[in-house]
């Protein structure tokens, strides 16, 4: 559903019309029930997060002062509520990774033409090797500490602005920057690995 | 000497690549990080993985749906919508 087309359902509920109401639930039950399970780690959680944030949005409902935002507002909602069901994860980074740590390895001379970088060029807008990658990124989101994870989701999926994703997470917009570029870091190196291991197509002459 | 300056150059760009990308630099900014990028092979190729990435990221669809919502549950959802409703009409 388009971004405008979901402002509207909101529009509508506010405005008591209550035909947008089944099609308001199913679209946000998959947005909630995606983003929680990736946050929450475990589908039975997240089952329960999507039922308790839409309880909560229909209960609060008129509490949502700008439609423009709805989704911002349903994410701030399902935040919270995973953070009741949460189990503290040892992974958690006390600070920012550093940025060093994702430089690409120089070849062995320190040659910056020698870069190690798979060839990104080919991949195709459909198609199997499509999907693969699709599959690794979703395994890399799920992989990464909480912080950064969180930030990838509502800034790169779900398309919140940076102000947005600040204001779901409780964060100042420059820590939501910080945190998307290394969630977007620790994902590309994770595609290139599995680029790089992938046999190269035989070139045609 | 030369070198030194230039990977200095590329760490610099490697830190603002996100905001580069998502159009949140500065235009001055902005125009020094293209005109580096046009001329360096490796922050060209490092650039152009990170706007995939990003690409990727924002076709995602997720395959997995939660559970089909049970009767109850969606009466309980829609009981809270007209409680709200009333309440504010009050």
């Amino acid at each position: 559903m388009e971004r405008a087309a979901e402002i509207e359902l909101a529009r509508q509920l506010l405005a008591g019309d209550p035909e947008a109401f089944d099609r308001f639930v199913d679209h946000f039950r998959a947005k909630i029930f995606h983003y929680s399970q990736i946050v929450c780690g475990h589908r039975e959680d997240a089952e329960e997060v999507v039922q308790e944030t839409l309880l909560k949005v229909f209960e609060n409902f008129d509490q949502l002062r700008d439609p423009e935002h709805v989704r911002a507002w349903v994410f701030r909602i399902a935040k919270n509520a995973c953070l009741m069901k949460r189990r503290k994860s040892v992974y958690a980074p006390r600070q920012e990774l550093s940025l060093d740590e994702f430089l690409p390895a120089m070849g062995a001379d320190g040659d910056p033409v020698k870069i190690e970088i798979a060839d990104w060029s080919g991949i195709p807008e459909n198609g199997v090797l499509r999907s693969e990658l699709q599959h690794v990124l979703e395994d890399a989101i799920a992989n990464m500490p909480e912080i950064y994870r969180s930030v990838m989701l509502l800034r790169d999926v779900e398309e919140l602005s940076t102000e947005e994703t600040a204001q779901v997470l409780d964060l100042n917009p420059d820590a939501v920057k910080t945190r998307l570029h290394r969630a977007r870091l620790l994902a590309r190196r994770t595609l290139d690995t599995y680029l790089r291991a992938k046999p190269q197509p035989v070139e045609e002459n | 000497m030369a070198s030194h300056q230039h990977d200095e150059n590329c760490k610099k760009m490697f830190a603002l690549l996100s905001e580069y990308l998502d159009l949140e630099l500065p235009a001055e900014t902005c125009k020094e990080m293209a005109a580096h990028i046009s001329g360096c092979g490796p922050c060209s190729a490092f650039t152009e993985s990170l706007r995939k990435t990003i690409d990727l990221c924002r076709a995602y669809q997720p395959q997995e749906l939660p559970a089909p919502i049970a009767r109850d549950a969606r009466q309980k959802l829609l009981e809270a919508y007209q409680k709200m409703l009333t309440s504010r009409r009050s």
